[in-house]
Order: C-alpha cells, then structure tokens, then sequence
C-alpha cells in the first residue's frame, strides 16, 4: 500500500508525469513483452527455425 | 422489470414499504423470463428444431463427401500442424534439393525467387551460387538484342518449358501445374500432395488405365497423368538425411506448404503473442465490467407510491 501510495505521489498526480509515465512504461513493456513472446515461440519450436540451423551453413563460407 | 417485480414481491421489501398491496408494474413482454410458458415451449422447441436440423444437415453433407469414389488423404502429424508450431526449416531446405533435383523438371515456381529462400533455408551466399547456376535471359542491350546472364538473387526460379502448350505435349496432354500454391489450391493440403506422392500403386482387378497415365487413388478420377516422381533413394541429401520415399516426400511437402504461405512462422509468432496480450487483458477487462457493474447489481429500487 505504501509502495502503491508513494508511486501515485510520485508519477500518477500530475496529469504531466502520468502522460510521461505511460508513455516510458508503454516503451519498455512493449519491448519486454515482444522479447519474451519471441523467446517462447523460440523455446516450443527449438531446433525447427532458421535461427536454429543457419550455424550449420555459415561455417562453411567463413572456411 | 421482473428483476423489480420479484424485489417488490418478496417479504422483506414488503415490510421494509409497508405498503398494503403489490404494486403492478407495466411490463413490455420482451424479456424470456417475463414470457407465458407455452411462449416458452413454443420457442425453446422452434431453437431445438432449428440447431438439430442444421446439425443434421451438416451431417448428412459429410456422409455425402464419404461416399464419393475418392479416397481422402488421412491426417498427418506434420511438425507444423500444431496452432503454434512452426515450419521445421532443416526439411525445407531438403524439400528445396527434392523440388530442384527432381519436380523441377515438369513443375515451374513462378511466384518463387531465389531471393525468397534467403533466411529461410539457405544463407545469401548459398542462394547467389544457386542463382548463378541457372541461365537467365535478359534484355535488350543497347542494340536490341536479347541476352543471357548468370542468375541473380531478385529472378525468379527458372521455368522447364517456356508455355504451357509446350509441357503438355511434353507430358502427353497433360499439364504440370504451377507448385507455386499448390497445397492451398487442393483440399487436403499437404497431407493430399504426400499420399499423392506416395500413393501410386497397381490398378485393382478389372480396372484399366490408359496408356500414358498412372493409377493412383488420392488422385481425383484415379488416372494421372505425372509418372510416380520419386521412390527410396531418388536423390541423396546433401545433410545425410536418408532419402526414403517418405522422407523425400514429407520434405517436399513441407517445403510447398512454405512456398505457399511463406508468412506461416509469423503468423504462428504473432498467434502467440496475441494470446499473451489477451491473457493479460480479457481478466482485466472483465474485473473492469464486474466492477463497473456492481452498482446496478447491488442496487435496489423501490416505488412508495404517495400516501
Ligand atoms: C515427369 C514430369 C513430372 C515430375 C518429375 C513431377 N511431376 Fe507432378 N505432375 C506432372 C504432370 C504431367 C501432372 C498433371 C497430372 C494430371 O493432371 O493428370 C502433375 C501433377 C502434379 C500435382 C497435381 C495433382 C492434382 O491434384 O492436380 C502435384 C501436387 C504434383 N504433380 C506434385 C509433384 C511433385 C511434388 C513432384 C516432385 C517430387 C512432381 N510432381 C514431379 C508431371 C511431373
């Protein structure tokens, strides 16, 4: 409760921090969410993607 | 209304407005609860009646499919069927060798370049020595003349007969379709080209097949026309894989589900980011409605009618 009350002091009383607020968090939880989707899908289809193989083939141009 | 009606009815409210008689509330009959009963049994039996035909309709038309003179392709358990699953890259790139080596000589790709396969199944280098290997004809020059050149990554995959009067009389009359969209242009998709592919066998007793064509069941009319393209060991992969008829063909298979829908994997990618968006929002959003709405749930109103 007290974290929640300091935060509302602090970043959502003001109509200009709460826009800045949103708009930083929007950023950053865009990214992490769309690198833990990505990681997930990697996870459950290991092995099958290009990622996964592509090391088998660029080996070979470097030699 | 009849939410308003039980309040006023019930003992507490009574007392609570002492008042001597019930209050009769106008009502629309629009609600079911507020319906006479044989309205009800009237139309719950019309819904009844109307979902068991539309199911049985439903059925009669899968029965109907059953009893053509066809045998439908059985499912698959492909790697990528599941919602979420997405294509396995190391057997396009097989499924590439197998189009190239082998269906490759009939069947054009014409919505395919090389490009295409870029981060897919091959690295750019791989793809620029494919593309090289093949003889494209560009122009005019300055003098008007036509010319060839090594292919480049942006042509798209060479063609094995320049029109399509040219590949029937090729293959006895009959046209090798395009492969480009294949599995989105049969029903049954891949499961369909696989036991196509691997589906060819003699014609049973007392059915013949033209000269020139081949008994194959999966095949709608059973006699087609392409000659069984592979069999165990038709190529030798370059990744040691054993190249079984099956193996070849489930390759090839995955390779065209690819080419027709090369956007799959993001579609797969973004399916599940939408269920974690959702698994985020649909709670939120129905505490919001709970919440919202738990005035009007929780509220009472009550008429005093003046004394
Ligand atoms: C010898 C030439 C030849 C080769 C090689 C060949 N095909 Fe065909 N293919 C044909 C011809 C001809 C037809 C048209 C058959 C018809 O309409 O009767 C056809 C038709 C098809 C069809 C369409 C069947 C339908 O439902 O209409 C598919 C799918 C197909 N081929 C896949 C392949 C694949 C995959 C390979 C490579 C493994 C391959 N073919 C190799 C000649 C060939």
């Amino acid at each position: 409760m007290a974290l929640a009350k300091s935060v509302y002091n602090l970043l959502f009383r003001r109509t200009s921090t709460f826009a800045v607020t949103i708009m930083v968090g929007a950023i950053f939880f865009e990214r992490v969410f769309d690198q833990a989707g990505d990681a997930l899908f990697e996870q459950m289809n290991r092995g099958k993607l290009w990622k996964h193989i592509q090391h088998n083939y660029e080996e070979k141009d470097e030699e | 209304m009849a939410a308003l009606r039980v309040v006023v009815l019930s003992g507490s409210s009574r007392t609570f407005l002492n008042a001597p008689k019930t209050i009769r509330t106008p009502t629309a009959n629009m609600s079911i609860s507020s319906m006479s009963r044989s309205r009800k049994v009237a139309l719950s039996t019309f819904g009844v009646i109307t979902a068991g035909g539309a199911g049985l309709a439903l059925m009669l038309h899968q029965s109907v499919k059953a009893s053509d003179l066809e045998l439908h392709p059985p499912n698959y358990p492909w790697s990528h069927a599941g919602p979420l699953s997405s294509l396995d890259h190391a057997s396009i790139r097989r499924g590439y060798q197998v189009y190239k080596q082998v269906c490759s000589a009939c069947h054009s790709m014409e919505y395919l370049a090389f490009r295409n396969l870029v981060g897919v199944s091959h690295t750019e280098a791989e793809v620029k020595a494919i593309a090289e290997e093949v003889e494209v004809v560009d122009g005019p020059d300055e003098s008007g003349e036509m010319f060839t050149r090594p292919g480049k990554l942006s042509d798209y995959f060479p063609k094995p007969y320049p029109n399509p009067e040219a590949a029937r009389v090729a293959n006895n009359g009959a046209l090798p379709p395009d492969l480009s969209y294949i599995v989105n242009a049969r029903h049954g998709g891949e499961d369909y080209v696989f036991s196509l592919l691997t589906g060819y066998c003699e014609p049973p007793a007392g059915v013949t097949v033209r000269e020139g064509l081949y008994y194959n069941p999966y095949f709608p009319g059973q006699a087609i026309g392409m000659a069984p393209p592979i069999y165990n060991e038709v190529l030798e992969y370059d990744d040691g894989t054993p190249a079984t008829m099956s193996q070849v063909a489930k390759d090839v298979c995955t390779f065209l589900r690819w080419a027709a829908e090369p956007e799959h994997d993001q579609r797969k990618r973004m399916g599940l980011k939408l269920l974690m968006g959702s698994a985020i929002l649909v709670p939120l959003i129905y505490y919001m409605k709970r919440h919202r709405w738990s005035v009007l749930k929780s509220r009472k109103i009550a008429y005093k009618p003046p004394k």
